[in-house]
């Protein structure tokens, strides 16, 4: 008998389809029977970035070729619906009255064609009384021009309404030697899903079918029948193949709620994909935080007190990012170390730009960069080496739960450990020599080192999934799952944990998922849960199969139950020792025909997240003459438990530490003091491309978790979390001897440049 | 509306034929005419790749040319490549190295690839980057995609 397939690499089942005739996404639906003779939906997007809407003018674009309809919000009589965590700010779907930001839908075109629909969008004029637009989230934090009047400011929730006591005073800082401030902005990204939005809706005797480009198909269900009302048993939502998420598909999205509506009043299939411009101001963005910070300590590296301040740019709405900051980044302000005095506030502020949503990582790369920078600047101030400053900080390791200082409970932790072993790899002190003969040479191109450590919360607010396993009469199985998979793998990853428990071959595993009729209830693909949640309850659902399997044999083959064995070779259960005479699980399924099938469902729960941490080394250089900087290295430690396939592990944090790099040297969503974007496409916006990020390399450690039975915690946002700060502080790291404290990200060549003449010149040090 | 014109473009082999509008794209003929949607759409700014096609063996974004200048010639996409059940060299290098994730990028991808393999046939990992350097990829941050190439290319 061979040994567990789990922790091997094995390659992806799902890869031959995409690479031969290509994903099954959205756009790609033209043989869907339900969308035959599908019209075209264009939303008409706002110019302005704040502004009273006086009239909307349509008339030009109905009368044109191929336009079906035009409606607005008041045609659909679409009402103001207050959000979630503040009631007084209110919008509807389709901008009524006012206008928050550049791309707000204000008017949708339905059409024959795709173009036709785009044309007489173009056609349709919008009267405004223009307002100031508040874009600086620290000036709108003052401001007297309020973006949702009723609220009485444009900060719409403060963390100190969750009763935590106000620790602004200078006492905090008692007893420390050193205190440093500094304030930082976590700016502004897209999250860039190489496939935009889209969405396809049918009405078919009363019942409707969403297909929607999202990471939580159920999630997308619960969404349509609370807004409107629908019957949950009249509603399926279809998440074909999505095309990449990162955190900004969680959610439903006005355009993709509206389809429903207007497909109902017209009677017809509809479909609406956005175009990459319009994704670019109507997807929602990322990270957006100004961050105040204050560190104090002694001078033998001791941290004692470290305050954060998070000014939160939420955007043109009270979207999931006025929750993200006092719900994720403060929880998380602590990291991994053991701090006496520590206090995170967090002020959710609208703005008029984009509103911004979860993006990998969503609050936590957040805290973890702030803490990192703070951990450097405190290091540089003493003049200590920030690998041992993080050293003597570090919480000391852990099998037990750990009660944090800001209430969450880590799960088990060995923090010292990942950053010595990515130490040794990346060849730390080798690097710090090499730096310094650069650094003694005045070598233009300079060499810069940049260390983080992390530990960040997976699987949060999630509380399990389901899991449902089918034998087929012909032995084959199919395996439900709740997770929703845009290219994490997990047809390959189930498959692997299913056949390991039944001997079910992998290939004859066939794995569902984003369909509410076949899996009514899940929980999504997001926050690094999948694997310990639905992955964990594919496993548990497996177990207790075979454990109904087996007693199902025992009966048939008229033996006690505790007799009866699974060989996982040949998928037959017979008496120990007697093989020859057998039961196969085609054999078993053929039996249970008459009961519904051999089948079992679960609804697996578990009892919180989990903590994955780990350790990044990033080595940049840096042109001190044009301010170019290369990122040249990079080395992980990332310790997100048990792995099941080190295939998927790998991908995952490649793909997140590109991401970071990308958002330490690169990308950054731009407006004018208008409001007016001025990144709105791929031209414009600086994307990260295979020639800007390094490959990386990955060093193992796996400390399991207790939380759930396979010992795994999530690892898709490690990367993001890790490399973000790494690259960062290895950019500061280069122009430490040139005076240089601190550069903002994205660290382009002009503010690197900038910085480094700064310095020079003794202004602002 | 616009005139109609005809044009006949050889595809993955196929005699193909259809009377276009004259501002059809490339990749618009492939997926709306053809139903050839493992080709894919990216972006409004020919900055993506996604839409990579090979036309008369080189490497074009499809989205970047009409209808009308591919009149006559050869046009091969992703779903031309196989050998009836057997995957190009360059597929199953990306299958054996992870180089793809969600799989959007992945056949335009998959295509330049092969190109730049073409071109330049020991490449280094940074000609690999330099030369993918305007196919972007969300999921895989690359360098399972560099990995598949430097594969393939030392495989061939
Ligand atoms: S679609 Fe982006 S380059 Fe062609
Ligand atoms: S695999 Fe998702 S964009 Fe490349």
């Amino acid at each position: 008998m061979g040994g567990s397939i789990l922790g091997n690499r094995v390659v992806r089942k799902e890869d031959p389809k995409f690479l031969t005739t290509g994903g099954k996404y959205v756009d790609d639906l033209f043989d869907e029977p339900l969308l035959a003779g599908a019209l075209h939906v264009t939303y008409v997007r706002s110019t302005v970035a704040h502004g009273q809407i006086i009239s909307i003018d349509t008339s030009t674009a109905k009368d044109m070729d191929g336009v079906v309809a035009v409606f607005t919000a008041e045609s659909l009589g679409l009402e103001l619906m207050p959000a979630g965590l503040n009631k007084s700010a209110k919008r509807a779907f389709l901008a009524r009255d006012k206008v928050r930001y550049v791309g707000e839908p204000l008017a949708a075109i339905v059409a024959t064609s795709r173009t036709a629909g785009e044309d007489a969008a173009e056609t349709v004029v919008v009267d405004y009384n223009v307002l100031p637009a508040v874009v600086d989230v620290r000036e709108a934090a003052e401001s007297t021009v309020h973006l949702f009047e009723e609220v009485g400011s444009n900060i719409v929730f403060d963390s100190m309404n969750l009763g935590a006591p106000d620790n602004s005073g200078p006492e905090f800082f008692d007893g420390c030697e050193v205190v440093v401030r500094e304030t930082i902005v976590n700016q502004r990204v897209a999250p860039c899903p190489m496939e935009v939005r889209g969405s396809a809706v049918a009405w078919v005797d009363g019942r409707l079918h969403q297909w929607l480009s999202t990471q939580h198909a159920q999630g997308a269900h619960s969404s349509l029948c609370r807004t409107f009302g629908y019957e949950p048993a009249n509603v399926r939502v279809i998440a074909p193949d999505v095309g990449g998420g990162f955190g900004a598909k969680i959610g439903l999205y006005g355009e993709e709620l509206l389809l429903s509506v207007m497909s109902q009043q017209l009677g017809r299939p509809l479909i609406w994909r956005e175009s990459r411009s319009e994704s670019m101001v109507a997807l929602g963005h990322g990270r957006a935080q100004v961050q105040e910070i204050a560190i104090g300590g002694s001078r033998d590296g001791r941290v004692h007190a470290y305050q954060l301040k998070v000014l939160q740019d939420c955007g043109g709405w009270v979207d999931s990012a006025a929750f993200l900051a006092p719900f994720m980044t403060r929880p998380m302000s602590q990291g991994v170390y053991d701090i006496d005095r520590i206090e995170c506030r967090t002020l959710s502020i609208v703005t008029n730009t984009t509103p911004v949503v979860p993006y990998r990582g969503a609050g936590r790369p957040e805290a973890t960069a702030a803490i990192e920078r703070a951990m450097d600047l405190f290091a540089a101030e003493i003049g200590m080496d920030p690998v041992d400053v993080r050293s003597k900080n570090l919480i000391q390791p852990f099998n037990e739960p750990y009660q944090t200082k800001m209430g969450q409970t880590y799960d088990v932790g060995n923090y010292i450990e990942s950053l010595n072993r990515v130490t040794v790899a990346a060849k730390y002190s080798e690097l710090r020599a090499e730096q310094a003969k650069r650094r003694a040479a005045g070598d233009t191109v300079q060499l810069g080192i940049g260390v983080s450590v992390y530990v960040e919360i997976t699987g949060g607010g999630g509380t399990g999934d389901t899991a449902k396993i089918e034998v087929l009469e012909n032995g084959r199985a199919k395996v439900y799952t709740g997770t929703s998979p845009h290219g994490q793998g997990h047809d390959t990853a189930w498959s692997m944990l299913a056949s390991d428990q039944t001997g079910i071959p992998m290939d004859r595993i066939e794995v569902i998922h984003g369909d509410t009729d076949l899996v009514p209830k899940g929980g999504g693909t997001f926050g690094s849960r999948s694997l310990q949640q639905g992955g964990a309850a594919v496993h548990v659902a497996a177990v207790e199969l075979v454990d109904i399997a087996r007693g199902l044999a025992a009966t048939l083959l008229e033996a006690n139950e505790d007799d009866i064995v699974l060989d996982k070779e040949n998928g037959a259960f017979h008496v120990a020792g007697s093989p020859s005479v057998n039961k196969t699980w085609a054999d078993l399924a053929v039996a249970k025909k008459s009961e519904g099938g051999l089948v079992h469902a679960i609804d697996f729960r578990v009892d919180g997240a989990t903590f994955p941490f780990g350790a990044h080394v990033a080595v940049v250089e840096v042109d001190t003459e044009t301010g170019k900087v290369r990122h040249i290295a990079h080395t992980t430690c990332d310790d997100a438990g048990t792995v099941l396939n080190p295939l998927l592990r790998d991908g995952q944090i490649h793909g997140g530490v590109a991401q970071g790099s990308a958002q330490a040297l690169l990308e950054e969503v731009l407006y004018d003091p208008d409001g007016n974007p001025t990144t709105s496409n791929l031209a414009d916006y600086a994307m990260i491309s295979a020639a800007e990020v390094p490959s990386v390399t990955i060093v193992m450690m796996e400390t399991p978790t207790f939380m759930n039975p396979l010992g795994a915690k999530g690892i898709g946002e490690s990367g993001s979390i890790g490399a973000t700060p790494a690259v960062q502080s290895a950019v500061c790291d280069a122009l430490l001897h040139l005076g240089v404290r601190h550069v903002d990200m994205p660290a382009t060549p002009e503010r690197v440049w900038r910085a480094i003449h700064t310095a020079k010149s003794g202004v602002g040090q | 509306m616009s005139q109609m014109i005809k044009v006949a473009i050889t595809v993955n082999g196929q005699h193909t034929t259809a009377m276009v509008e004259p501002r059809t794209l490339l990749v618009q003929y492939l997926r709306d005419n053809l139903n050839l949607t493992a080709t894919n759409v990216g972006c409004d700014t020919s900055s993506c790749g996604a839409c990579t096609v090979h036309l008369n063996g080189e490497a074009v974004k499809s989205c970047t040319i009409l209808a009308v200048q591919a009149d006559g010639e050869n046009v091969t996409t992703v779903e031309g490549l196989a050998n009836g059940n057997e995957m190009h060299p360059m597929q199953q290098a990306f299958m054996a190295n992870h180089g793809l994730q969600c799989g959007y990028c992945t056949p335009g991808m998959v295509m330049a690839a092969i190109s730049l393999v073409k071109d330049i046939p020991n490449p280094t990992e940074e000609d690999v980057r330099i030369g993918l350097e305007g196919n972007l990829c969300r999921c895989t941050g690359y360098h399972n995609i560099v990995q598949s190439v430097l594969a393939y290319a030392e495989g061939k």
